[in-house]
């Protein structure tokens, strides 16, 4: 500990043992504990408190005082922990009788504090940190706290129940990790005490016929087995699997959320060393009930490696629902078994017709399952594509009312779904995750038609329509390409042609979201197939594109935005409005990019500003033609604009774009990979001087060094990266003192230091390209990048400060004594 | 108490219910979709119209030529429209005491009721009803006598030919009872016989019935109706709305603890929510005007109408349509947009309390001073200057066979850049398009019905939970063309009862008390006797005095004081209370008790006979339906114990009857 804090630690051990004293937040108490344990980590306990006295003091003046705040008695707990934590400073503490009276009953645990959750956590706390070694067990049996323990793992505080389970398995992890443990057998009759009482607890609880008793045995177990790995745990469970597999004797099963985590957690750590596991699991996935098995199946489904069987039998559980659904709305009786080894069973059906709520939680479980499940490679093979297909389509149709099933489950199952936007958005997330697989194409067929049933229907609620936008999309990008020809198939072609009066007939909504998915949709599908000549005479034919920057005066500044993309997108692929319907000229792109320009300038909101900076970058990027025409002047025009702006994100996007520029001007950065061992490649003198003269041109400097000392963060160490560049670019151009010389030079760093403190009304002022060199040698960049990159916080983060903010507040330090008058 | 069933339009509905002495009307409504079987009247002259080819028997017979013209495959009447009006045969409508109106599209055959069926009675309805159902007739007799008709076909209804012409006009029923629209008169007339009534108002009927209509949340003015008596209560749910428009909420809570609720008026198009329905209209209006195209929206002058308006008023600037004017053609146009303002109370609170500060309720006043809607009686005079098109017009009928709308379907319904879109849900679109196909405009169907669904009446009667349900068949099975949809038919225990047109219903409860009221001093004359804790009798004699359906009580006259010496013999005396009375009994026999008596001897000499024969041993119980039967086998004898008789059967032993009644007795409170 540096003698600063040395000099400071007995003051404020007495503010914080005085009741009088107001004590700082417990913001300050948490980073103090946080520097304690630092210290003790690097250096002894035990020195540390014979250095510092007053810090044992201060534990026994909170032992005696009666009015301490809860506050300062949890963090006294804590710290005493941290202390305790050595076992040669564990002994000292306890030579002084000190830990027992912290810890056992004579301590707070007895008292009035003790009502108080901070105390009661504080003393968890305190507990977790001190039981590190052998001399803590013994520490912690004395004092009787394990049945204190026990107790508080019913506590009404949440976050002190979680602590003392947690705790529970710590003790037991201690206990059992003894210099012994390697020849400890798996049996437990050998166990420490300590260990056998915590197992004989955690027995009773799973025999309880109190379900919160079961739920915290459950909870300790899944802790211990997921956290603690050693030999014993294996023992554990061959003491405990026969309660565990009791509990699926009752019904309905106790706790099972917790069973289930239990068993997963079992399965994750190293199944293969717990006898009956796999049988365990596979009893379990029978015995609860379609609802509560469905979270278990997909987790077995996600182990590794596990018995085929037990596979089998999970991903049957989770095709149940869908397999009931599939044969309820069969027109005839279908072929047995669709998705195999999950006929619809009784027990599902009783579950789906029970209530509408229990139906909606069941199908939308199964959903959501089973799209998880599609894109990993442990998923079960063969995958029923068809029929899972088959399935999400029927669900569809149940909810929107247009399937007509024949049998009574059907019509019931229809009466419940019909209108269900919860189902609605799971099925139509699951079908857009099922277009990476095939299909038949009679099935892919009813999956186009049924999205167009939603995307028509006027009953699809904003948040349907944007899932069948999305599920859209997907369909289309994965339908598959005619061989030989590099045009769309001809059954996308139809479906486009009857999906464009659609998105028309959307982006007319009076639901702004509405309006906002259907252009988001259409920039998504103008990025992929802006090339494609069907796609693009569709559009072309539509009234898509008019409507799209009738759009960029939408009230809605969302929709703005996305319409200032969308426009940006089809402007990119020469498809954007013109009025006799020719593809682009250049004076209808001009119009656009005014119309952009004056978004960027005169709109009150930030989000279509970004947006339009954003197509800019895209634009020059991509060397839009008309953007390319005159780079230069759409360059200045953008940056004006941007470095006016209040928002910060469309100043950073403004030197995203000049970035874009430099590059085309004077070759890429290099190496992306920071890492990269890279020699700077300057550029040939003639190439940088003419660069130098356009960026001069253009204020791009003006621009740079304005952001260099932004009040945001982000876009001065944007700006400051770009300099960088720059710098390392023109580095061989001229001498320092060729540059350095020229009054210019004295007068812009004069207004830059001005800038630097906040003055920013002064312009820079034309410059010369010499002057912008030597202007980046005297800059230190590198001094400021560094600066940048440190924590908002860094000076004040020193524990020294800490010590003295906090003493401080109190008046301490007798700064403000002034102030009392 | 019956229920008679005079229209079969669940939404247009017409029941007469016989409650007590009373016999109540339960709304008017005209079912209009007749007028679709006829061509539709224009403002100017159709060439298109007036050159429809007539049509023939499939032989060539042509004598149907002049009456029946064909259109794209369809046949239709040339001829005035006519009106198919509820059932007058069915009941004497003469004898109808009260008509109680609940909202003002419900009323639309109040003339041909009021005017000719001797009709005497009063008709009850709320005062924006009355206005706006007044508008409603007057638009509708402008619209059919501003375009008179000199030909009126009729050789068609008879029975023998209609059976030979393609549907729907052979399906059409009972057609020889259609009408002709009614005159101005006649309206006036019908009007004036109308009382009018406030929500939560209690009407008495001759002092049998009192009737009380409660806010439904439809329309303005719109009433559900409770008519009860001291013992039964009936409720009359006709259009009704959970939706939050502009009228006053729905009162549910009164409608709690009926006897029978009688359901009419739910929605017509149970799938589609109205919410969506709206943003589909702003969506296709915008689409079309963006394109230059025109919108029409055939409407009614009222109702959806001010929604509508509303909700343009907040989308227009927003879809940059401010610069297309929006047209209000109707004969009432102006009388309707000025009604609305000024009902403040019949509005919902939002719009009430706008009242105040002081703002017009709808907006759509702004519409009208910023000269966004403009509104005109008719498309001639001024209309025809400010036209301008690509525009957006309201007007009517909705059923497209007379009113202004026949113009603009004429006129626009060449190009496909135009759009008429449908709203109002009374007519099925397609038939009112028939006699304008081939037709290239585009047409939209967004029908706005914010009347309940089935999801909110399922709930409605959890909440109310009435003991018996009446409504129209249609609401008991899924539409016909979605059999599947369970979800779209009333699910409610125990199920309701269905009606149809011209059935009569006996509804599945009985009257059982009647208030009775006692005077003061007759009351105070009574001794009450507990005869079980909390239950006391008293024997009362009393004169029962009847009049106005009010039963009262009162003291019988005293005995007149013998005048003078002669005395009058006791026998003529013919005041009740004078005769020997019996005393009156109560209580139960307990059976087991009973027979155990019949089989001990007993030793008190009242019975006698009992004493000699040491009881009886060959008693027999027997238990009935209504309560038991003992049997006395070798004495032949039965005794009948029921809950409010006791018969003893012996026919030849009056002796022992005797001993029998009076062992009955002593089970049995006297007083």
């Amino acid at each position: 500990m540096d003698p600063e804090c040395s000099r400071l630690l007995p003051a404020l051990c007495a503010v914080l043992a005085d009741p009088g004293q107001p004590v700082a937040d417990d913001t300050c108490l948490e980073k103090l504990l946080d520097w304690f344990t630092a210290v003790t980590e690097a250096g002894s306990s035990l020195l540390l408190l014979q250095e510092n006295p007053c810090l044992v003091e201060l534990l026994f003046h909170v032992l005696k005082s009666q009015d301490l705040s809860s506050r300062i008695l949890s963090f006294s707990l804590r710290l005493a922990g941290i202390f305790a934590a050595q076992e040669n400073c564990f002994q000292y503490l306890q030579q002084g009788e000190l830990l027992p009276m912290l810890f056992g009953e004579v301590g707070p645990l007895g008292g009035a504090a003790w009502t108080a959750p901070a105390v009661r956590s504080g003393w968890i706390q305190g507990l977790r940190t001190l039981a590190q070694h052998p001399s803590a067990l013994r520490f912690l049996a004395a004092c009787g706290a394990v049945d204190t323990i026990f107790s508080l793992q019913g506590d009404p505080s949440l976050f002190v129940a979680s602590a003392a389970g947690q705790l529970l398995v710590h003790i037991l992890d201690l206990a059992m990790r003894g210099p012994a443990e390697g020849h400890r057998s798996p049996q437990a009759c050998d166990w420490p005490a300590c260990a056998q009482k915590i197992v004989g607890h955690i027995e009773d609880s799973l025999c309880s016929t109190a379900v919160p008793q079961v739920t915290q045995a459950l909870s300790v177990l899944t802790t211990a087995f997921g956290h603690c790995h050693g030999l014993w745990t294996q023992g554990l469970w061959v003491r405990l699997s026969p309660l565990v597999a009791r509990l699926l004797e009752k019904d309905p099963v106790p706790a099972s959320h917790s069973l289930v985590d239990l068993l997963l957690s079992v399965a994750r750590s190293a199944p293969s060393s717990y006898r009956g596991l796999w049988e365990t699991l596979a009893q379990t996935l029978s015995h609860l009930s379609p609802t509560q098995a469905g979270p278990l199946a997909l987790g077995i489904l996600k182990l590794q490696d596990c018995p085929q069987a037990l596979r089998t039998q999970a991903f049957g559980i989770l095709l149940q629902p869908l397999a009931c659904v599939l044969e309820a709305a069969a027109q005839a009786p279908g072929p047995p078994g669709l998705l195999e080894g999950a006929a619809g069973n009784s027990m599902t059906v009783d579950t789906l017709l029970s209530s509408k709520s229990a139906c909606v939680g069941l199908l939308c479980c199964a959903l959501a399952h089973l799209g998880l499940l599609q894109p990993l490679p442990q998923r079960p093979s063969p995958w029923p594509q068809a029929p899972l297909l088959g399935a999400a389509v029927t669900i569809l149709r149940l909810c929107s009312g247009s399937a007509a099933p024949t049998s009574d489950v059907g019509s019931r199952l229809c009466a419940i779904l019909v209108g269900c936007g919860r189902v609605q958005r799971a099925a139509l997330d699951f079908l857009g995750a099922l277009s990476q697989g095939t299909g038949p194409q009679e099935l892919v067929t009813q999956v186009f038609s049924v999205l167009l049933e939603y995307l028509v229907s006027p009953e699809s609620s904003s948040m349907v329509l944007k899932k069948a936008f999305q599920a859209t999309l997907r369909w289309l990008l994965s339908s598959p390409k005619t061989p030989g020809c590099c045009d769309l198939d001809p059954h996308t072609q139809l479906f486009l042609r009857e999906l464009l009066p659609v998105l028309q007939k959307r982006l007319c909504s009076p639901c702004w979201e509405v309006r906002d998915s259907g252009l988001e949709f259409l920039t998504q599908m103008t990025r992929h197939w802006g090339g494609q000549a069907g796609f693009r005479q569709a559009l072309l034919a539509s009234e898509v594109p008019e409507l799209t920057k009738q759009l960029l005066r939408d009230p809605e500044s969302y929709v703005r935005a996305s319409a200032v993309t969308a426009t940006g997108q089809l402007s990119s692929w020469g498809l954007c409005a013109t009025p006799a319907g020719h593809e682009c000229p250049g004076a209808q792109q001009e119009s656009l990019l005014v119309e952009l320009l004056h978004i960027l300038s005169t709109d009150s909101e930030g989000f279509p500003r970004r947006a339009v900076m954003q197509v800019f970058t895209e634009w020059l990027r991509d060397g839009h033609a008309d953007v390319a025409e005159d780079a230069e002047q759409f360059v200045a025009g953008a940056l004006q604009a941007a470095s006016r702006d209040l928002d910060w994100e469309v100043r950073a996007q403004g030197l995203e774009l000049a970035l874009v520029f430099l590059e085309q001007l004077l070759g890429q950065r290099g190496s992306h990979c920071p890492y990269a061992v890279a020699l700077p490649e300057t550029a040939p003198p003639g190439v940088l001087a003419q660069a130098l003269q356009v960026l001069c041109r253009v204020q791009l400097f003006e621009f740079a060094f304005r952001a260099l000392f932004d009040c945001d963060r982000p876009v001065a160490q944007k700006s400051c990266d770009l300099l960088l560049f720059l710098r390392a670019k023109a580095a061989p151009c001229g001498s320092p003192q060729e540059a350095g010389d020229s009054p210019n030079v004295a007068s812009v760093e004069a207004t830059l230091q001005r800038w630097q403190a906040g003055e920013q009304g002064q312009p820079l002022g034309y410059l010369e390209p010499g002057a912008v060199v030597a202007l980046l040698r005297s800059v230190d960049l590198e001094g400021l990048r560094d600066t940048l990159a440190e924590s908002s916080d860094h000076v004040e983060k020193s524990p020294q400060s800490l010590l003295q903010d906090m003493l401080a507040a109190v008046g301490v330090l007798g700064e403000n004594e002034a102030d009392c008058y | 108490m019956k229920l008679y069933c005079l229209s079969g339009h669940p939404t247009l509905p017409c029941n007469v219910l016989k409650f007590k002495s009373t016999t109540i009307m339960l709304d008017c409504g005209l079912d209009m979709t007749s007028t679709l079987n006829f061509l539709p009247l224009p403002l100017v002259q159709s060439p298109r119209l007036s050159n429809l080819p007539g049509w023939s028997l499939k032989d060539g017979n042509a004598f149907l030529d002049k009456e029946l013209k064909e259109c794209s495959g369809h046949v239709f009447v040339d001829s005035v429209p006519e009106f198919c009006l509820p059932e007058t045969e069915l009941i004497d409508l003469s004898t109808v005491d009260v008509i109680l109106i609940s909202n003002y599209h419900c009323m639309m055959a109040l003339p041909y009721i009021t005017e000719h069926t001797g009709f005497t009675g009063t008709v009850y309805a709320t005062e924006p009803s009355v206005q706006i159902g007044r508008l409603l007739m007057e638009e509708l007799v402008n619209f059919i006598e501003r375009v008179p008709k000199a030909q009126s076909a009729s050789l068609w209804k008879n029975k023998d030919i209609q059976r030979l012409l393609p549907s729907p006009l052979k399906d059409a029923v009972e057609v020889s009872t259609w009408r002709r629209c009614y005159t101005m008169q006649e309206v006036n007339s019908a009007l004036s016989k109308i009382q009018l009534v406030g929500y939560s108002q209690k009407i008495e009927l001759f002092g049998a019935v009192q009737v009380t209509p409660l806010s439904s949340g439809y329309a303005l003015g719109s009433s559900n109706w409770i008519i009860q008596s001291h013992y039964e209560k009936v409720s009359y749910v006709s259009g009704s709305s959970l939706l939050t428009t502009h009228p006053q909420p729905m009162d549910q809570a009164s409608l709690k603890n009926s006897d029978v609720l009688i359901l009419t008026g739910l929605t017509q198009i149970p799938t589609a929510n109205p919410d969506s329905m709206v943003g589909e209209f702003c969506s296709n209006l915008s689409l079309t005007v963006r394109n230059g195209g025109n919108v029409l929206v055939p409407c009614y002058p009222s109702g959806v109408i001010y929604d509508l308006l509303e909700c343009l008023y907040q989308y227009i600037d927003s879809a940059g349509l401010s610069s297309i004017p929006f047209y209000f053609i109707s004969p009432v146009a102006n009388s309707s947009l000025e009604f609305s303002q000024i009902f403040a109370e019949w509005l919902c609170h939002n719009k009430q309390t706008k009242v105040y500060l002081p703002e017009p309720p709808f907006p759509h006043a702004e519409l009208i001073q910023t000269n966004k809607l403009k509104h005109y009686p008719s498309i001639h005079g001024d209309f025809s200057n400010d036209f301008r098109q690509p525009c957006v017009v309201f007007t009517g009928h909705p059923s497209l066979r007379f009113g202004d709308v026949v113009h603009f379907m004429e006129l626009w319904g060449k190009s496909s850049l135009n759009t008429v879109i449908f709203t109002e849900p009374d007519f099925t679109y397609l038939e009112a398009l028939a006699p304008y196909q081939p037709l290239a405009m585009k047409c939209i169907y967004c029908p706005i019905d914010t009347r309940l669904n089935f999801i909110q009446v399922s709930k409605l009667l959890k909440e109310v939970q009435p003991l018996h349900v009446v409504c129209p068949e249609q609401y008991t099975q899924p539409p016909p063309a979605q059999s599947h949809r369970i979800d779209l038919m009333i699910d409610c225990q125990p199920p309701a009862m269905s009606y149809r047109r011209a059935e009569v219903l006996a509804l599945p409860f009985k009257r059982r008390y009647e208030k009775i009221e006692i005077m003061p001093e007759l009351a105070d004359s009574l001794v009450p006797m507990e005869i079980k804790p909390g239950v006391s009798l008293a024997t009362v004699s009393a004169v029962l005095h009847t009049k106005d359906n009010k039963h009262i009580l009162q003291p019988p006259p005293r005995p007149a004081q013998p005048t003078g010496g002669k005395k009058r013999k006791r026998a003529s005396d013919d005041i009740p209370d004078c005769k020997v009375l019996k005393p009156l009994l109560s209580g139960s026999i307990p059976v087991e008790q009973f027979v155990q008596t019949l089989e001990k001897s007993t030793q008190h000499p009242p019975v006698p006979f009992l004493l000699e024969q040491h009881g009886f041993s060959d008693i027999k119980v027997e238990d009935t339906a209504k309560g038991h039967i003992v049997l006395l086998q070798e004495a032949e004898t039965l005794i009948q114990i029921e809950e409010d008789s006791t018969h003893i059967i012996c026919d030849n032993d009056e002796m022992l009857r005797v001993r029998l009644r009076d062992l009955v007795l002593k089970f049995l409170q006297k007083f």
